[in-house]
């Protein structure tokens, strides 16, 4: 009897779930891809968002400020040289009389775009560089690498002023002389996420379904190696910027009357005792850009890779 | 160990060679030749003055004949300054540039292993976050700037400092202070993130079991393993410290050799740029090879015999 009443007790507390496998399978919450996830911890780093917000200011300051201002970065207005800050020249004028203001912003478009475009030339070689060095492998990987540690050999700042000097202050010629061993740190990260990503299965899978080096290394490799390269890449900018403003303090800087910061920031320089705004704004903007892309970075490699963090 | 260095040695022979001739060939083919800048000369003066440097002769000949003199140290005359060598201006103005580079060498290495140090072992208070802070704003703020600001505040309106020339010892700490703060900010960030790896280590753990103080522990036990990363940086180090030494010898107004450096620049004097390139790279590849040989008597895990060449 006791028996009876007992399994009948037990029968009872279990309810016999409905067999729905359609149902057992679903997936409650959307699945989080590895960029989701990375931004997501992007997102939690207050400063780095900050730092973002920052940079697409002085990205559209630089776009808009040109266009709709009554100021010309290049008009002398001998009458009115080295002005305070003022309601009528928010950043006072230079010793021509041109208005800082203006010409910080249109520093700012030469400036970053340096720095963008150095960044972008030196992604493109060192990725093709350091992938092949490193996909290949032997005989291929040693030549490779070896030209590029003798360029490393070179002091980086020296190759550039060598270039300026002989090719001329231009736009061009100092990205030109920027990549000529601005790829070679590129190069060597590539390089070794490719060596770490090689052997694995996913890359076999592709080889034995006969796909071709190209495919192999652009379709499946470095797509998986986008982490660190974004990192680098992040990091690359502001210390092109950096380099561009050195070669103007130097005098190797883009000819007048164009700005960039670095020119201002020189021309502002023997001014600095009595017209210190002149050289204060450049300087600031230069500052805050790698302070930003510098805080970006560090951000993104956290968010990349979590166990990184430092 | 000899074997290694002696590999390495020709590896920096290799290098050398292929800047002194990169270096050869840009100049050739720069604008104008050594004595456009002057008066025009007579045609047959000019004929004389190129007679007198070997100018006359077919490159190769002038190749060869430069590639001998600068094996047997001697960077030829300087075109602009009369009666001058390279020699004589490196003679000059190295032992300046050196003073003040190690000055600034000492105070990033000390203050800022001293900084991350700090750091690490307070982790996530408001030491660590204000010193990383600060060393973020260190990296941002490129050294010319620096160098300006320090000048504006102590030299110009505090009135500490003198503004600049050279001289006693307190010429030198503003200048020391620009050039160093770049590196000793990423020394600091290098040095707190290998310590708080350190500082996981199970011999640490064993330590702190045995009773030792947080000091000895720190101090004697923690901080040797996370010197090498930094000993490690000493190379890129010197690499910064020689090219951030032409800007900064340049605002403050110091007879180094970065200022002559740059004053060649701006007058185009070929042999002195040609000349000093060569010496930076000298003292730059030396200085990695001794720190890779120091990393290796250091740290015995490294067998710097067993290392690949470069």
């Amino acid at each position: 009897m006791i028996k009876m009443t007992s399994s009948v007790g037990e029968k009872e507390k279990f309810v016999l779930v409905r067999q729905n496998l359609e149902e057992a399978e679903k997936i409650e919450k959307k699945s989080i891809s590895f960029w989701g996830d990375a931004f997501y911890r992007f997102r939690q780093n207050k400063l780095a968002m900050f730092c973002v917000f920052l940079l697409l200011v002085l990205v559209a300051m630089a776009i808009f400020v040109p266009w709709f201002s009554k100021y010309d970065y290049d008009t002398n207005d001998l009458m009115n040289t080295n002005q305070p800050p003022s309601a009528k020249h928010w950043f006072g004028t230079d010793d021509l009389g041109r208005d800082v203001f203006v010409r910080t912003w249109v520093g700012a478009r030469i400036s970053l775009t340096i720095g963008v475009v150095a960044a972008l030339i030196d992604l493109l070689i060192g990725v093709v560089w350091g992938g092949i060095a490193g996909y290949k492998g032997g005989r291929v990987d040693e030549v490779m690498m070896r030209i590029a540690d003798i360029l490393n050999g070179i002091p980086y700042l020296l190759v550039i002023i060598l270039f300026m000097v002989v090719f001329g202050q231009e736009l061009w010629t100092m990205i030109l002389a920027m990549t000529v061993t601005g790829w070679i740190n590129m190069a060597r990260i590539v390089r070794g996420q490719v060596l770490q990503l090689k052997n694995q299965e996913f890359v076999l899978a592709a080889r034995t379904l006969g796909a071709s080096f190209n495919r192999i290394l652009f379709k499946h490799v470095i797509p998986n190696a986008m982490g660190p390269i974004l990192v680098t890449l992040t990091l690359t900018i502001p210390s092109a910027i950096f380099t561009e403003a050195f070669l103007s303090f130097l005098g190797l800087g883009l000819n007048p009357p164009l700005a960039s910061w670095g020119t201002m920031a020189n021309e502002g320089l023997p001014a600095l005792e009595y017209y210190p705004w002149r050289l204060f704004f450049p300087a600031t903007f230069i500052c805050l850009t790698m302070f930003a892309l510098n805080v970006i970075g560090d951000g993104l490699r956290d968010a990349i890779d979590p166990r990184l963090r430092k | 160990m000899l074997k290694y260095i002696l590999r390495r040695l020709a590896s920096i022979l290799l290098t050398l060679f292929v800047i002194v001739t990169i270096t050869f060939f840009l100049m050739r083919i720069a604008p104008g030749n050594p004595f456009t800048s002057e008066k025009r000369l007579p045609p047959e003066i000019e004929a004389n003055l190129n007679a007198h440097y070997g100018l006359d002769q077919p490159w190769y000949k002038q190749y060869a004949q430069y590639l001998v003199k600068v094996a047997t140290w001697d960077f030829g005359p300087s075109f602009k300054y009369k009666g001058q060598t390279v020699n004589d201006l490196i003679a000059d103005g190295f032992p300046v540039s050196l003073y003040l580079g190690l000055e600034a060498l000492f105070i990033a290495v000390f203050f800022g292993i001293l900084l991350g140090v700090f750091a690490a072992v307070r982790q996530n208070s408001w030491i660590d976050y204000s010193s990383m802070s600060l060393a973020v704003i260190g990296i941002s703020v490129p050294s010319f700037i620096m160098a300006a600001v320090l000048q504006y505040i102590f030299a110009i309106k505090l009135q500490w400092f003198p503004i600049a020339t050279w001289g006693s010892f307190k010429h030198t700490i503003l200048p020391a202070l620009a050039l160093a703060m770049m590196p000793l900010a990423y020394i600091a960030r290098l040095t707190r993130s290998t310590m708080l790896e350190v500082l996981n280590n199970d011999y640490i753990k064993t330590a702190k079991s045995k009773g030792f103080s947080e000091r000895v522990i720190v101090y004697r036990h923690a901080l040797r393993n996370s010197l090498l990363p930094v000993i490690s940086y000493l190379g890129p180090l010197t690499a910064n410290i020689i090219t951030g030494s032409f800007v900064i010898e340049k605002i403050f107004g110091i007879p180094g050799l970065g200022a002559h450096f740059v004053q060649s620049i701006t007058n185009r004097d070929y042999t002195v740029i040609m000349g000093v390139t060569t010496f930076y790279s000298i003292i730059l590849l030396l200085a990695v090879l001794l720190v890779d040989i120091v990393y290796g008597l250091i740290d015995p895990r490294i067998k710097v015999s067993a290392k690949e060449g470069v």
